[in-house]
């Protein structure tokens, strides 16, 4: 069969060397009533096969490379440069494990460590990690390390030993306009911890506001979830005035182009890293970004790779810092995160390095100037309005019939045009969230407005 | 391997050099508000060849498993079958977009619906979630369940969770999220978990405390928990449920249910025993199974197929468990990971599971048997897909001394210093894939430095020579870590 080696000639020279006369001897631990059982699964089949009936089955999803793509909302339609699976797909980074022996891995362990360095760069932050499953639990996570460390140590607040009795800090702040489904992560991840999550509808710099000396942290998306791009420099100093983190959740492809979280005054800055080289692939994998200041590095979850020497005085890279993790702490780690999202980073990696300085903010004013032609031609459709202040790539559009409808009519005809709202908030029945990359031309643009018109005319 | 030094990216960096090729602009600009607009971007500047370079020479710096033989303990490097790359690249999977709408991904969700049915009937379970993007994750997945399932019961009183001192750092780490406090369940001389000091955790009120307990089966020691059912019955009496990692799944699949010896919850490992690769740490996948009555616990949203739609279209969709612990990631799970693992299992059938595990409990007990002349084996019983041995072989050399020397014979090391009962372990999995001369190759080398630790310990403790770099000073590195380029 394939995928193993042993011959029969094999199998009875190493039963023999065991010194068992079967297989099945070797099996005798196992409680007999239960050993070998019968197991309903569909028949083997060849490669051929194989790969025929996958190929059928998936020719049955909707693929954005045949239509006019706007939809976004957590997973976006990027260009991936050919060079980008070209290398990361190589099979020696590929086939290779966690890099815990760093002499024969240092092509990840320095794949890695240049991640970090041009991630810290693009989200402004001082340190970022190796990684984390997606946008949603890298945010959960952040909160989770904002929690772990307490207050924010700031001029502002009363700390110290001078302060009064500490009020605990267990409160959060959760803008309101978040990725719903990473609500819903953050609310699964703290389910046992002894925090008060507190949703506020309000903008970024108003919410943070609300923040008191029982408030840890801070939460906001940059853009929100349905593209608005708050102030987070006021929501930093409002923050930060009471002692609280400001974790933000941003936009790689947007910090090519706008101010980064980190340079705004945010602590903690996570994102989604599936734009930068990877593919939607029906929303996984992909890659949560971690970074944060300094300050807060030995409470950082996750992978750190780290520059070392050798005793020739040789330049290596090592995992570092490994006394936060679980293989080292057990139940007194910071996460029992394990693994990292290894190829997704090195994808992203791969797509920041062939991107560089001019070519990702050159992606970044794609989307900003095509999403905003876009914008200002649904604006004139009658029926239709923009519902969203300063935006990125992605707006809300009000629609004169349910958006639901519009999406299903159109998307069978080869435009999607963007998010139904009402499938997070059903009372949002007349919002379309549209999404415009890079990838969208001027002729599908106008396409959109047209279909849009028509579909509601 | 390519031992020399390879500059950074940014030391590669070249002004005005650009690797990028993207249209012109086709619609009026629209200008970015000044207040708005970020200054520099440091990001490096290469040319395409450049990159390739680069990142080719970086992967040359690597031992995987397309090179190596990679007997890691515990992390089963078995071969990733190159098909299951071209299935995951598809256009159709690449260009799928999670909020299309069911109609829209019909084939995505018919993919993840058979394979949670068939991995759920693997382990004899009644539902299952393929949502958590890895084994930690299913494991914290696991014990929010367990702590569902006993809030639903109003029993609030239950704070504890056994773990044997031979389970993987994930486990204590994963009940600690859960907001349980991991309490440590000895082995006895056999490997096993120590009968009486569990009959004492789950004696009278110490057992009303008990949530559940956590069981990777075989162990860390690759030994098969002959007692199993003993113990879960003893959990269940007290009122907990037994929690099944499945990291070690590999000896098992085609082999045991779990479920059949009263294990409750479980996950397994999709990049171990599927046969999806490890990605230099990720990304993996973790499906998690439960018993009936657990199954509105489950992560969701998972896969359902709806009968009866008529003239509809529709016929999978997406639904969420009526009292699930709630979302684990955005989306469906690890999705390019799932495809991987439904090739894989398409192609082995229900014989071909039973023959993996087969030969791979076969590979490591003729491992054992080369080598335990030379190496002690604490536990020596029939082992099943993996063993620890030890590396005391002379004074003043020590496991990490081997593990450095097998690099300079080509071989990645086994997993070392775990579990942490063992002194000086060597976890050796060898998985099914590997050729026996493979193997008698390996077991060569490990003997040969078994007599080099005699004769000429300094071979091994200035081990590795044959790499692009020696032993690096991990303590340095961390008590003022470098870690990012810093121009």
């Amino acid at each position: 069969m394939p995928f193993i080696a042993a011959t029969d000639a094999d199998r009875s020279a190493m039963l023999g060397r065991i010194g068992v006369g079967s297989l099945g001897e070797l099996f005798s631990d196992i409680p007999a009533s239960a050993r070998f059982p019968v197991l309903d699964l569909p028949g083997p089949l060849s490669e051929l096969e194989a790969m025929r009936e996958i190929e059928a089955l998936a020719a049955k999803n909707l693929s954005a490379s045949s239509s006019a793509w706007f939809l976004g909302a957590g997973a976006y339609y990027h260009f991936i440069p050919a060079v980008v699976p070209a290398l990361a797909s190589r099979a020696e980074f590929l086939t290779a494990y966690t890099p815990y022996q760093p002499e024969v891995s240092q092509g990840t362990l320095q794949a890695i460590f240049e991640y970090q360095s041009m991630a810290a760069s693009l989200l402004g932050v001082d340190v970022v990690n190796a990684s984390h499953y997606d946008g949603a639990t890298a945010l959960a996570e952040g909160l989770l390390m904002a929690y772990n460390a307490g207050a924010r140590a700031s001029p502002n607040a009363a700390t110290g030993s001078g302060a009064a009795a500490a009020v605990p800090r267990d409160r959060a702040i959760l803008c309101a306009d978040i990725h719903p489904e990473y609500k819903d992560v953050i609310r699964s991840y703290l389910s046992a911890y002894p925090v008060r999550l507190e949703e506020s509808e309000l903008p970024p710099e108003k919410a943070a506001a609300l923040a008191d000396a029982s408030t840890f942290c801070v939460v906001a998306s940059y853009p929100g979830f349905t593209g608005a791009i708050g102030d987070i420099g006021a929501a930093a100093r409002a923050a930060h005035a009471s002692g609280a983190f400001l974790l933000v959740q941003a936009d790689p492809i947007m910090c090519g182009l706008l101010k980064s979280p980190g340079e705004l005054g945010a602590d903690i800055v996570v994102a989604e890293g599936q734009a930068l080289g990877n593919p939607m692939s029906f929303g996984g994998p992909f890659l949560g970004m971690m970074g944060a200041k300094a300050s807060l590095v030995r409470k950082m979850p996750g992978r750190l790779v780290g520059q070392a020497t050798d005793a020739a005085g040789r330049r290596g890279f090592v995992l570092t810092l490994t006394a936060r993790e679980q293989h080292i702490r057990r139940e007194k780690a910071v996460s029992n995160i394990c693994s990292n999202q290894g190829l997704a980073m090195l994808q992203a990696c791969v797509y920041l390095a062939a991107m560089g300085k001019t070519g990702l903010r050159a992606v970044a004013e794609l989307c900003w100037n095509k999403a905003h032609y876009a914008a200002s031609l649904i604006a004139k459709l009658p029926g239709f309005a923009i519902g969203t202040g300063s935006f990125f790539k992605e707006f809300t559009v009000k629609t004169p019939v349910p958006a639901e409808e519009l999406a299903s009519r159109l998307s069978r005809r080869g435009v999607v045009p963007g998010l139904p709202l009402s499938r997070y908030y059903p009372e949002r029945e007349y919002e379309l969230l549209t999404c415009v990359t890079e990838m969208c031309t001027k002729a599908q643009i106008e396409l959109l407005a047209r279909s849009l018109g028509e579909a509601s005319a | 391997m390519n031992l020399k030094e390879e500059p950074l990216l940014f030391e590669l960096s070249s002004p005005g050099r650009v690797c990028a090729s993207l249209p012109d602009c086709d619609v009026p600009a629209t200008p970015v508000p000044p207040e708005l607009a970020r200054g520099d971007l440091s990001l490096p500047e290469l040319h395409e060849l450049g990159l390739v370079r680069h990142f080719t020479r970086l992967s040359q710096k690597n031992f995987s498993i397309d090179t190596q033989f990679y007997p890691l303990g515990s992390c089963t490097m078995k071969y990733n079958p190159k098909v299951n790359e071209a299935a995951a690249s598809l256009p159709g999977w690449r260009n799928a977009h999670p909020l299309s709408g069911a109609e829209f991904n019909q084939g995505a969700l018919e993919l993840i619906c058979s394979l949670q049915a068939w991995l759920c009937e693997i382990g004899g379970f009644a539902a299952g979630s393929l949502q958590p993007a890895a084994g930690a994750q299913g494991e914290l997945a696991g014990v929010l369940i367990i702590r569902a399932y006993h809030a639903s019961r109003g029993d609030s009183m239950r704070r504890t969770i056994l773990v044997p001192d031979s389970a993987h750092g994930t486990n204590p780490a994963s009940c600690t999220m859960a907001g349980f406090q991991a309490k440590t369940i000895p082995s006895d001389a056999e490997g096993g978990i120590d009968m009486a000091a569990l009959k004492a955790a789950l004696d009278g009120s110490a057992g009303g405390e008990v949530a559940g307990m956590m069981i990777t089966n075989p162990n860390t020691l690759g030994l098969f928990e002959r007692n199993i059912e003993a113990i879960t019955m003893a959990v269940h009496e007290a009122g907990g449920l037994v929690y099944g990692d499945g990291a070690n799944m590999n000896a098992l699949a085609g082999v045991l249910k779990p479920a059949d010896v009263g294990i409750d919850i479980m996950h397994y490992n999709l990049h171990k025993t599927f046969s999806t690769p490890h990605g230099g740490g990720g990304p993996g996948a973790g499906f998690v199974g439960v018993r009936p009555d657990l199954a509105e616990f489950l992560p969701g949203p998972i896969a359902i197929k709806a009968e009866g739609r008529g003239a509809s279209r529709e016929i999978y969709a997406l639904g969420m468990p009526a009292t699930s612990i709630g979302r684990m990631k955005a989306f469906y799970g690890n999705f390019g990971i799932l495809v991987r693992a439904y090739v894989y299992l398409r192609m082995l059938g229900a014989p071909g599971l039973r023959r993996v595990a087969e030969a791979a409990v076969l590979n490591a007990n003729y491992l054992k048997a080369l080598v335990e002349g030379s190496y002690k084996i604490k536990y020596p019983r029939r082992c099943m897909h993996e063993f620890v041995a030890q590396g005391d072989l002379a004074e003043g050399v020590h496991t990490l001394d081997i593990a450095k020397r097998l690099i300079d014979y080509g071989f990645h090391p086994p997993t070392i210093y775990f579990p942490l009962i063992v002194p000086e372990a060597l976890m050796i999995e060898p998985t099914e894939t590997e050729a026996k001369e493979t193997l008698d190759e390996f077991a060569a080398a490990l003997l040969k430095i078994a007599e080099e630790a005699r004769i000429q310990p300094g071979l091994l403790t200035s081990a590795p020579t044959s790499t692009p770099v020696g032993r690096l000073d991990e303590v340095s590195a961390a008590r003022n870590p470098t870690l990012c380029y810093r121009g």
